[in-house]
């Protein structure tokens, strides 16, 4: 009965958080592409001094503006819910990422609130250098808060640079380098901040290809076209060099994740890549994960029951990692119990502890099944995500190389495409982060603290309220922001 | 409007004007200042109580140690 309970209450607090990603994950990356599009636009109206590049500029402003407004604060409620609904992780991670948060909150803030004003007011009262440094200002701020959010999120799939404190139940931090800079965030950084290049490029083809098909405001659509293209394959080459980075971190780090993402249930030595269920290409996994033809990608069942990898390291069974986490988790009890009264037993418990340390999250393992994410939407989401990341690498170079040739105002095939790519890289987006985190479940800190444990003792009724809440709230700024932006883009007139 | 060299009063004007001058902005800081009223004064003061809120250092090491080792800690000896 208790186990339920406790399951609903986790599967509500996971619901819930994963609404509050999903809905911020819609306005973020939209801002951080628009931003670069509008600034390129504005450089090259001071660049040429033609009005038509200021004018177009200033338009995809407006739907950025729009957009910010709406976003801006959604992130902040997952600020809230890590302290009501995973108070045990926020206490656990300690305040290493609150202070940090909060300062670049502050300066982004701040960075925003200025950049933004002189952006929006600024035209005509200050000179164009300053109202263009500005714009691109503003995007460098949006782009400055993702960072150490992503640093924090990274810290959760792969926890280095800290140390556990028993007395005090918390992580400190000793090795700021290690935590900000590790490999992992700064391909996490980058894979995240040009996906979201990309989607603000695809946005405005998408936009462009809608005026296309109306007949409307051709010239401005086609220029628009040229430059998003340009953005957009830009933020393609990145997101596909740093994808490729995080498949190889990810089979070293995370190789659960990496097995779930392609339902490699028996993995070894020149593994195949799974492209949709049957059909595979031989010895591509191996290549995406180690980048070697032969080297040994560990499936499923290899990472339950314990395999060797190609260093000829042996890595211990499921098993044995939950024995090995359940004294852990003794010793740590131990330790808490005596540490006032017995010096002797609690030195011996301490010392038990940090041995078997590594293990810790293992400890409240129930059964090693449990540590297989859904494999059913890690594989799809993975899928998703780099069939359509293809499909809108080919839409931006046809977009490109019709426009080049002057020939895309007549391919109506190629403006339907456009239009349909928008929803399908905001897809990708949400994919990508589904497969981040729902392949790293059961854990909230990767081989530290399971979900089931990171929980705040709540009641799951009160998480319903709550999820029933933010369902409603998001969904009315959602409505809110396709509406008062279809407006804008449909009374939006340029002349030829 | 008057002209100054008072940096800040300029800035203030900048700000004020380009408000008064806006046409569609208006009704996304209407949204904004709505949402945020939501955001902070319903669902955190009424919804978002941090958990561990109103407890002791000693007491919030004890909660959260206890999740961590399954109901086998003593009451912290403060
Ligand atoms: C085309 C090749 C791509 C590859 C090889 C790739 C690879 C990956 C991998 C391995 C992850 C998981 C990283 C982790 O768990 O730490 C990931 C996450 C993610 N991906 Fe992709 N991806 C690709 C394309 C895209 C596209 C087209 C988008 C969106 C437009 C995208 C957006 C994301 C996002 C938002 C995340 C979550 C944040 C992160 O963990 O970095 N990816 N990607």
């Amino acid at each position: 009965m208790n186990e339920m309970i406790q399951e609903t209450l986790v599967g509500w607090s996971r619901s819930q958080f994963a609404l509050t990603a999903c809905y911020h994950w819609l306005f973020v990356p939209l801002t951080l592409g628009l931003a670069v599009v509008m600034a390129v636009m504005e450089s090259i109206y001071v660049k040429t001094q033609d009005e038509f590049w200021k004018k177009a500029a200033q338009f995809w402003q407006k739907i950025f503006g729009i957009n910010f407004a709406i976003g801006v604060a959604t992130g902040i409620i997952l600020e809230f819910e890590f302290g009501t609904n995973w108070s045990n992780y926020s206490w656990f991670v300690g305040d290493i990422f609150g202070a940090p948060l909060a300062i670049e909150g502050i300066l982004a803030f701040f960075m925003e609130a200025t950049f933004i004003a002189v952006m929006f007011f600024g035209w005509n009262k200050v000179s164009q250098r300053f109202h263009l440094a500005s714009t691109w200002l503003t995007g460098l701020g949006a782009t400055i808060s993702a960072w150490w959010i992503l640093v924090a999120n990274t810290w959760m799939q792969h926890p280095v640079g800290m140390a556990f404190n028993p007395d005090t139940v918390r992580n400190e931090m000793v090795d700021f380098w290690a935590v900000a800079f590790q490999p992992m965030a700064i391909t996490k950084f980058f894979h995240t901040v040009s996906s979201g290049w990309m989607t603000g490029a695809v946005f405005v083809v998408g936009v462009s290809c809608w005026y296309l098909l109306r007949g409307r405001n051709k010239r401005f659509a086609l220029a628009s076209i040229r430059v998003a293209s340009v953005v957009g394959l830009v933020g393609i080459l990145t997101v596909m060099f740093t994808g490729d980075r995080a498949g190889i971190q990810i089979a070293q780090n995370q190789p659960m994740k990496l097995a779930a993402a392609e339902g490699l249930e028996h993995g070894g030595a020149g593994a195949p890549f799974s492209i949709v269920p049957g059909i595979e290409v031989p010895k591509a996994l191996s290549i995406l994960a180690t980048h070697d033809t032969e080297g040994v990608v560990p499936g499923i069942q290899d990472l339950l029951n314990g395999y060797t990898d190609n260093e000829g390291n042996v890595h211990l069974s499921a098993d044995e990692k939950i024995r090995r986490g359940r004294q852990a988790v003794n010793a740590f009890a131990e330790y808490r119990k005596t540490v006032n009264k017995d010096s002797v037993t609690a030195i011996q418990a301490r010392q038990t502890f940090e041995e078997n340390q590594a293990y810790f999250g293992y400890g409240h393992i129930e059964k090693k099944e449990d540590l297989v994410p859904n494999i059913t939407i890690v594989y799809w989401a993975f899928r998703i995500m780099i069939g359509f990341g293809c499909l809108l690498t080919l839409l931006l170079c046809l977009t490109l190389w019709f426009e080049r040739r002057g020939t895309l105002a007549q391919k109506r095939w190629m403006q339907h495409w456009g239009v349909w790519s928008i929803p399908m890289v905001f897809l990708a987006g949400q994919a990508g982060w589904v497969v981040a985190e729902v392949g790293r479940q059961p854990w909230a800190i990767q081989d530290l603290m399971p979900v089931g444990v990171a929980v705040s003792g709540i009641s799951a009724s009160s998480v319903q309220v709550t999820f029933c809440l933010f369902l409603a709230l998001f969904t009315i700024l959602l409505i809110a922001e396709i509406r008062i932006m279809c407006k804008a883009i449909k009374n939006f007139r340029m002349e030829d | 409007m008057k002209h100054t060299h008072n940096p800040f009063i300029r800035i203030w004007h900048f700000y004020i004007e380009g408000f008064r001058n806006m046409t569609w902005g208006r009704t996304l800081w209407i949204i904004i200042l709505l949402k945020l009223f939501i955001m902070f004064a319903i669902l955190r003061v009424f919804f978002f109580q941090p958990a561990l809120a109103g407890k002791s250092e000693a007491e919030k090491q004890h909660t959260v140690a206890t999740s961590l080792s399954g109901e086998r800690v003593d009451k912290p000896a403060e």
